[in-house]
């Protein structure tokens, strides 16, 4: 019995040694030499591995960084200070990283978007209410406020406010873009953060329709595409920023019946007192 | 011909993916482009081969006469995970980009069901020597077969108009289990 035990501990421990000393002469003989750099640039890095600087992982990243082609500040995740660590690492300027932040590219809450097409009791999803009924708002393209882009952000960066409308907080945004694929609207969208401009309005509806469902929705007049010197163009009936040749100075933002396209800071702080009471109405009803 | 029945009974009619059900990880994880799967399948078959030579050695030669058949399936899974490390390297070494495209699923031959099946099929079947060698090179055919199918089948469905929610997961799995259908008709062909 005794002696059972023995030959199966020699058995395991001496097929245990053979092939750990095959895997030992084979890690000699086939032992890849890659530069040292990429390891330790790899260590630096965030390692995530999430993809947003458009490679396959941070160890991807770092290979592209050692051969040039990628800055040291391709890593939005790892912003400025990580930028610095590799840039010392490789004995070269840093440059600026402009941080890449989720924007949230619809005003339409509950108060812009209030008439709304349907009673929606369902499970507060995005996913399931643009399965079902697109929601309780009549529009169709916009935000309808389920939060789905909330719960999947790992970082608490995106918030509802009071308006049901998502708010990213730029300081905690990584720009890794799980909100951006959470949308089943496609209305968040990743953008450097020293845009300053953006058309908050996804609608494609025709003037009249758009009228109706929102009061910020892009009617499509076409007035901001013709003094932008193509810095906007207009397609299907919605004004689309083209970010080449795109000057904040041209655009006429005053002649913006509904400010659908506006700064980023005037975003959110339009509520006049009228439509804030008008909201306060609206709030205890829909919780009923 | 005794052993090109074993070869085609284990590429074809006792298909592991899609008869046994073995390996199915792989066979979802690396179909999506053909690029990467039939080097997955060929990386597989060729951890297969080597695993098939090296248990039939290790069972008839040592675990046999000690009369230690019950270590079969440690040192078995053993085998099987020394050989995915060299064969890793290997791969490492010959291409990089294959690598990296096979990425996790590389480690992952290592508790890839289908293998230790195989060496445990080899010692229930009582084969001798060359016959488990065949069988071996028979079963990693059928892995490559099978997922070069799928792969070839998947590279088509990225244009056809899929339903919503069955994009994804869900139809890879409904192919699999037409092709498992398909695979149904050599059922019964050859008993080996």
């Amino acid at each position: 019995m005794d002696l059972n035990i023995l030959i199966a501990i020699a058995t395991m421990g001496g097929l245990g040694f053979i092939f750990a000393g095959a895997l030992a002469i084979a890690d000699k003989k086939l032992r890849v030499e890659e530069n040292p750099l990429i390891g330790q640039i790899n260590d630096v890095l965030p390692g995530a591995n999430c993809g947003a600087c458009g490679k396959a992982g941070c160890y991807d990243f770092a290979v592209n960084v050692v051969d040039g082609s990628m800055g040291p500040n391709g890593c939005p995740v790892g912003g400025q200070e990580v930028a610095n660590d590799i840039a010392a690492l490789l004995g070269i300027e840093a440059g600026t990283a402009v941080k890449i932040v989720a924007r949230v590219l619809c005003r339409g809450g509950n108060i812009e978007a209030a008439r709304k097409m349907v009673e929606y009791h369902g499970p507060q999803s995005c996913a399931t209410m643009d399965l079902v009924s697109g929601g309780s708002k009549q529009c169709q393209y916009g935000c309808m406020g389920g939060g789905d882009c909330v719960d999947v952000c790992t970082f608490n960066a995106i918030h509802l406010n009071e308006n049901g409308l998502p708010v990213v907080i730029d300081e905690l945004c990584t720009g890794c873009g799980m909100c951006v694929k959470a949308c089943p609207r496609g209305i968040i969208e990743l953008h450097p953060a020293d845009r300053e401009v953006f058309v908050f309005c996804k609608s494609h509806d025709d003037p009249k329709t758009s009228k109706e469902v929102c009061d910020v929705a892009c009617s499509g007049c076409g007035i901001c595409a013709r003094k932008s010197d193509g810095g906007v163009i207009m397609e299907d009936g919605l004004a689309v920023i083209q970010w080449e040749n795109f000057d904040p100075d041209k655009i006429p933002f005053d002649k913006c019946k509904t400010s659908a396209i506006c700064f980023l800071r005037d975003s959110l702080a339009k509520h006049t007192a009228e439509q804030a009471a008008i909201a306060a109405e609206i709030t205890p009803e829909q919780n009923n | 011909m005794e052993l090109i029945l074993i070869f085609l009974s284990a590429a074809l009619v006792n298909n592991f993916v899609l008869a046994y059900f073995l390996g199915i990880c792989p066979f979802i994880g690396v179909s999506n482009k053909l690029s990467s799967a039939f080097p997955m399948g060929l990386a597989t078959t060729f951890v297969m081969v080597l695993t098939a030579i090296v248990t039939w050695l290790i069972y008839h030669l040592i675990l046999v006469p000690y009369h230690v058949e019950y270590l079969e399936y440690v040192s078995f899974i053993l085998v099987v995970a020394a050989l995915v490390q060299f064969v890793e390297m290997v791969i490492k070494k010959v291409s990089q980009p294959l690598y990296r495209a096979l990425g996790i699923f590389l480690p992952l031959i290592t508790t890839n069901c289908a293998i230790l099946g195989l060496a445990l099929f080899i010692v229930l079947k009582e084969y001798n020597f060359v016959e488990s060698l065949f069988f071996g090179v028979g079963a990693g055919a059928g892995f490559t077969l099978a997922i070069s199918i799928m792969a070839g089948i998947r590279e088509e469905l990225e244009l056809a108009n899929v339903p919503k929610p069955f994009r994804g997961a869900p139809i890879t799995l409904i192919v699999a289990g037409l092709l498992a259908l398909a695979f149904m008709g050599f059922a019964g062909m050859i008993t080996v």
